[in-house]
């Protein structure tokens, strides 16, 4: 297996380099000048040339590649055109609010799809399944920030319950903290809930047909103990792998959550480096979220071994 | 001790503790939210008006503007000029100190200047007429003119960006082409750096060496007072966020309502609608000169009367109570304001423009124009001139872009079909086009003009005339040549003006009605 994890690891870096050079060139290539945009409306066209000649953006496009790879492997992401900030610096600052909202969302989808998707399979055709698969389609099919807009109205305008908007560092306040993190994470939460629930009841139906559940129930053992020991367990594999992608999908969730509910996260960087077009900014933030992308999808491949002890690598 | 003397002691030092714990008194701070979020710092490298707004938080100036826009002395004690209006000396207040606590020089402000002029258009200009600008002393400098200008108390008391900011020596001696790093200076607010986080919150803390000027506050003039002992930027991008926010007592302050959520914010009995006179707007149409069909000025001219500036105001504000239609090139109630020239334009007059286009010989060439789509301001501007100008006989092909793009885009000479532009449209703060000078898209300078780069020696020998100029009644005559000229030779065209009104809370109370938006004089009542 750590011949396996070695090989994978090895395999992150030629996929890396084509998300680098295709970073590099979709920016390059878009119609756009971070110099024009830097210089503000009164510049002259000679002020908006003394910034690109500053910021290296009048050299071949090969030789600004070479410099930027170059300082990459030696991880130095460069300075942020408009921040005055290294990009390191400023991912650095951001990567607390990101972290947070994920392992929020995903917990409050673990722990609420989870459960449901088995109840639903459980109670298979009674109305508890036909109000779980409803709220499934719902989930999927209302856009994040219409989600976020009436969560708000209702917690935090109407009932003012909760706050509106912001983020508070975790060193500021553990009860602050959580207190800002529940809408956006319920917001975000919302769209894995329906994923994982949907995908449990499914899985789980199929487990429940299996001969060893009716061995399980014919030895007298209870329902609970039936569905959470021996279907769940057996159905986890794909369970995982929904799971998986629904935090490698949050990567584009925050961006929409962030941006709503002012967090100062990597999704907001992410949108204000692409309105400034502010090139060594996203080409660091889009490696850094390609490599947990991967990261992510080693990290399912290994609990499959876990859970499913069938599975070697 | 007995009971009662144990008693009387022990309440005594709890009552000690209690006042030992208490603040000095209470912290006040100012939570707005701007019109965008800061990124850069340097207000001289950048003509960008939220850089120039955290400028005037950090930095003081020379002369400023008072409400009714007369130049008044700032960090200056008193201004002379000599009887041949060649030598302007400025004697600096006493008891200005920078953040750092040094204090302000004569050979810091020349530097400053010196930087300023550098970057800025109107600088530029006032530089050539300059000689020479020498320290007298620590607080005394003259700046000594070859020839007679009006520019020196015009480029000193200059609004909007950029703004002549003063810095220490040590800072303005930086290229001009390359940003600032230490941001030391004089003004009323200090900038607290390590809790400068972009795309979070900017926080400046009150500068308590500062020395107000004893005038009361009037505009950009008068005392400045620092009455919160905190101000933070809350990064805010969403606009319904910020009017939620507002509502709720999260935030005090929000520079720029989105119009079309002020009638909300209007019902809540909490918060405030300010309306600055100065606060305003102007919405103008810009055409590349180098490229047909728009090379050709009668084609241009024709515009005047395709468009009507109602329509435009509409579309894009949508709220009578804040559009402001007036034909004024220099915005109207303002000092170089005048109509003349521009009866019958600006109405829509179709067939008149028609006729002129078959005089001009418009052959048909379609008009690539750039429509931004993400700001919100901008957004039916473009869709509004393809009608009219439809309407008038022009073919129209409009491109719809992000306004980053458009920026980029239109900084390009090539011709339409290779990456170029005919037109776009786009705001300026009244601020910054109230005189011939500063107005960028009027500056007629070929190459060294703004995008679209119209060249006229007319229009050059006009603005030539009012930079020489000191008298004002004179001034007032040039602008008006200037705006009959501009109306010949179409540089460009204003589609109406609007107000942009701010929204506080109610308890927050001495907000400025200034030009652009300050925050000393504001305080937080209970």
């Amino acid at each position: 297996m750590y011949g396996y994890l070695f090989r994978r690891l090895l395999g992150t870096i030629p996929v890396m380099l084509v998300v680098a050079v295709f970073i590099f060139l979709m920016l390059r290539l878009t119609p756009s000048d971070p110099a024009a945009i830097i210089a503000g409306d009164n510049a002259t066209t000679e002020q908006v040339a003394q910034i690109r000649s500053q910021l290296g953006l009048d050299r071949p496009m090969i030789e600004q590649f070479v410099i930027w790879s170059g300082r990459v492997l030696t991880g130095n992401f460069g300075e942020s055109f408009f921040f005055k900030k290294t990009v390191a610096a400023l991912i650095g600052e951001r990567i607390e609010p990101t972290l947070s909202l994920a392992l929020f969302t995903i917990l409050i989808a673990v722990f609420v799809a989870v459960p449901l998707g088995v109840l639903a399979a459980h109670r298979h055709g009674s109305w508890i399944d036909r109000i779980v698969m409803g709220f499934s389609v719902l989930g999927f099919s209302v856009p994040v920030f219409v989600i976020g807009y009436l969560l708000i109205y209702l917690f935090a305008v109407y009932l003012n319950w909760l706050p509106v908007q912001g983020y508070q560092r975790i060193s500021e306040g553990v009860g602050g903290w959580v207190q800002r993190l529940i809408l956006p994470s319920v917001t975000l939460s919302v769209i894995y809930i329906a994923l994982i629930a949907r995908m449990t009841r499914t899985s789980v139906l199929e487990v429940l047909s299996e001969d060893y559940i009716r061995t399980a129930r014919a030895k007298g053992q209870s329902e609970r103990k039936v569905l959470f020991r021996h279907a769940l367990r057996n159905a986890a594999v794909p369970i995982v792998t929904v799971i998986g992608l629904g935090v490698a999908l949050l990567i584009g969730g925050v961006v929409v959550t962030e941006s709503v509910f002012t967090i100062p996260g990597l999704g907001r960087l992410t949108v204000d480096a692409v309105l400034a077009r502010d090139y060594p900014t996203i080409q660091a933030v889009i490696l850094l979220f390609s490599f947990v992308y991967v990261m992510i999808n080693l990290s399912v491949d290994m609990i499959y071994t876990i859970l499913d002890p069938r599975i070697r690598y | 001790m007995n009971v009662f003397r144990k008693t009387i002691f022990a309440a005594t030092c709890v009552g000690s503790l209690v006042v030992a714990a208490a603040p000095a008194h209470a912290q006040t701070t100012l939570r707005v939210v701007m019109h965008s979020d800061l990124k850069i710092l340097d207000p001289i490298w950048t003509t960008a008006y939220i850089v120039r707004n955290h400028g005037y938080m950090v930095y003081d100036t020379l002369l400023a503007q008072d409400e009714k826009g007369e130049i008044k002395p700032q960090m200056v004690e008193k201004y002379d000029t000599s009887a041949d209006k060649k030598t302007y000396t400025f004697t600096l207040r006493e008891g200005l100190l920078w953040h750092d606590g040094k204090p302000v020089t004569s050979e810091d402000c020349i530097a400053s200047i010196k930087r300023w002029a550098v970057k800025d258009s109107l600088g530029q200009k006032m530089m050539t007429f300059v000689a020479s600008i020498d320290a007298v002393d620590a607080k005394t400098f003259t700046i000594n003119l070859k020839e007679p200008t009006g520019l020196v108390l015009l480029g000193l008391s200059k609004p909007s960006s950029n703004v002549p900011f003063m810095m220490p020596k040590r800072v303005a001696d930086t290229d001009p082409n390359k940003q600032i790093e230490d941001f030391t200076g004089s003004g009323p607010f200090v900038l607290v750096k390590d809790e400068w986080k972009p795309g979070d919150k900017t926080v400046y803390v009150k500068f308590d060496k500062y020395k107000p000027r004893s005038e009361p506050a009037s505009g950009l003039a008068g005392g400045k007072v620092a009455k919160v002992d905190r101000v933070e930027w809350r990064a805010i991008s969403d606009a319904q966020q910020a009017v939620n926010a507002l509502s709720k007592g999260e935030i005090d302050f929000i520079e720029a309502p989105s119009h079309d959520l002020l009638p909300t914010l209007k019902k809540d009995p909490n918060v405030n609608i300010v309306v600055s006179p100065l606060a305003k707007l102007q919405y103008v149409f810009r055409p590349n000169t180098l490229h047909k069909p728009f090379d050709n000025p009668k084609v241009r001219h024709a515009l005047w009367y395709a468009f009507n500036q109602e329509d435009f105001l509409m579309a894009t504000i949508g709220d009578e109570n804040y559009i402001r239609p007036c034909k004024a090139l220099f915005i109207c109630d303002t000092p170089f304001a005048t109509t003349k020239g521009m009866d019958g334009l600006l109405t829509s007059n179709a067939k008149k423009a028609q006729e002129l286009l078959k005089e001009a010989g418009y052959d048909g060439t379609p008009v690539l124009l750039m429509h931004s789509t993400d700001l919100k301001t901008l957004t039916n501007l473009a869709p509004v001139a393809k009608s009219l100008m439809e309407k008038a006989g022009f073919k129209v092909d409009m491109q719809s872009m992000d306004w980053q793009t458009l920026v980029a885009r239109r900084s390009k000479k090539d011709a339409p079909e290779a990456g170029g532009w005919n037109a776009f449209l786009t705001a300026w703060v009244a601020a910054d086009v109230m005189n011939p000078i500063s107005t960028a898209y009027v500056n007629a300078a070929c190459d060294k003009a703004s995008f679209g780069w119209p060249c006229d020696e007319k229009l050059e020998k006009l603005r030539d005339d009012f930079a020489r100029e000191t008298d004002p009644a004179k001034q007032k005559a040039i602008s008006e040549a200037v705006q009959q000229r501009v109306i010949e030779f179409t540089p460009e065209i204003p589609v109406g003006e609007y107000i942009q009104p701010a929204a506080m809370r109610k308890n927050v109370k001495g907000y400025l009605l200034t030009a652009v938006p300050v925050l000393w004089n504001v305080e937080i009542t209970k």
